[in-house]
């Protein structure tokens, strides 16, 4: 199943993919199908009821540590993100003025779905609920050594479009062998496969969870392969992963200044 | 606001190296690798809602780790409007670590390691910021005094600090900004080990008490 949060007829409703369309499972709209162009695309995250925890990690694929002249590290290089950064698909994420190096990251997302501690590598997989896709902008130009990367880079308002669909475990029968690219206006610029991770989702679940508890809903962003490549206002970003969804995202710039 | 017990509902965000005694410790090694320049931003990190543990409450320490550091901080706590709504002490702990050049996540963010004060106390209440600047915190380790911190030696004020992190990412009512945590003379911070109680209190705050405890096996 393809299950998406949108905003239609002036609430928010949880939605499945039908044939092309959204079919709501609102109790007062069950079943009732709308096209995908009559709603606004939220995060396909359910609220939950403490702040969700969204880890992500840097460098977990060893031509994008090569391309940013990196050695592949020896433990996840892991950073937290807050909710706030995450904006849903068909989204726009804000270019601020006067950067020279603004580039998207196509990265596979996992949704906890049961509470994590001490899952052993072989069975974490059975604690996921399912996975969706994000993209995990980051702004080279205000990186710097302090806690690398640091939030002003990686935790900016609108910088973390996810979506549209979270897709069930089940309907996933390989995770660690998915297809990913991504596609600025229409041009492939950026193409791998999650089997090409450093530390795969079975790792990284048992990585975080030996000495933090995951709760459903809790988040991990996967990293990112080679071919990341500067994004101005207008062009439109669509990240892909077989089987997950496409996610489309367009860049605008900054409000002026009052 | 006097909720009991108070746990935040959005996400707690601490900052690194905004008190002026640890600032200028770093200094000389400002510049040198892995490092290279002074931050500019605030360095920020993120406490996990697994951190999160009321007063009154056990911290466990990890196997294998028989410290850790303990740290008064007072957090403020965002309200509407992108306006600062009141303040919250907190006990932020950590598995002592000598390098900031990577994201602290396995020293920071382990289940418990964030005691939260009782209460919200409105900025109001405190004589909003000024009175804030004019605020101690205190730490005591089985009732003896560890550590006083006073919050009038900040590298970055309270406003100032929230306006500079709010024009990147908005605060959200119910986020929380921790001002910071000071080293001792040293550069250390106080240490904590188990069967140890920690205390941090400040004038206008109840108590925030935490035992800390082994981990279960």
């Amino acid at each position: 199943m393809k299950r998406a949060r949108i905003a239609w007829a002036g609430a928010v409703h949880e939605a499945i993919e039908a044939d092309g369309q959204l079919e709501l499972l609102t109790p007062a709209f069950k079943g009732r199908r709308v096209t995908f162009d009559e709603v606004v695309w939220l995060p396909p995250l359910a609220p939950v009821d403490r702040a969700r925890t969204v880890l992500a990690l840097g460098l977990n694929y060893a031509d994008h540590a090569k391309e940013l002249d990196f050695k592949a590290p020896e433990e996840p290089l892991a950073f937290v993100k807050g909710e706030s950064s995450l904006i849903g698909h068909r989204a726009f994420t804000v270019r601020p003025d006067g950067v020279m190096f603004m580039h998207y990251e196509c990265e596979l997302a996992v949704v906890i779905g049961k509470p994590a501690k001490r899952v052993k590598k072989a069975d974490a997989l059975n604690y996921v609920a399912g996975y969706t896709v994000a993209n995990d902008y980051a702004i080279r130009d205000y990186l710097e050594n302090w806690y690398r990367p640091n939030l002003k880079v990686k935790n900016r308002d609108t910088c973390t479009p996810i979506g549209p669909w979270l897709v069930d475990a089940a309907d996933v029968a390989d995770p660690m062998n998915l297809a990913l690219k991504t596609t600025v206006n229409g041009q492939l610029t950026q193409q791998g496969s999650t089997k090409d991770m450093i530390f795969d989702v079975p790792t990284l679940i048992e990585y975080f969870s030996s000495f933090m508890t995951l709760m459903p809903g809790d988040l991990i962003l996967t990293g990112t392969p080679d071919g990341v490549v500067d994004c101005q206002p207008g062009d439109v970003i669509v990240t892909s992963i077989e089987h997950i969804g496409e996610l489309t995202n367009t860049i605008t710039a900054a409000p002026k200044a009052a | 606001m006097n909720t009991l017990p108070h746990l935040p509902t959005g996400t707690v965000y601490g900052t690194l190296l905004n008190f002026r005694r640890e600032h200028a410790l770093w200094a000389p090694r400002m510049n040198e690798a892995p490092y290279k320049a002074p931050p500019q931003a605030p360095v920020l990190y993120i406490k996990t809602a697994n951190t999160f543990t009321s007063s009154g409450h056990g911290i466990a320490l990890p196997r294998g780790v028989a410290e850790v550091d303990v740290s008064a901080s007072l957090g403020l706590v965002a309200g509407e409007g992108g306006a600062i709504f009141g303040a919250v002490l907190f006990n932020d702990v950590a598995i002592p670590h000598e390098s900031y050049y990577r994201p602290p996540v396995k020293f920071r963010c382990v289940d418990g390691f964030l005691g939260v004060g009782r209460e919200v106390v409105s900025l109001d209440a405190i004589g909003g910021l000024a009175g804030l600047g004019a605020l101690s915190l205190e730490l005591r380790v089985h009732g003896v005094l560890k550590q006083t911190v006073s919050l009038a030696d900040l590298v970055r004020d309270a406003a100032t600090l929230w306006n500079d992190v709010n024009a990147f990412q908005s605060l959200r009512p119910g986020d929380v900004l921790m001002l910071g945590t000071d080293c001792l003379e040293d550069g250390t911070r106080p240490r904590a080990k188990a069967g140890d109680a920690v205390e941090v209190s400040a004038t206008g705050f109840k108590p925030l008490v935490n035992v800390f405890v082994g981990e279960q096996p």
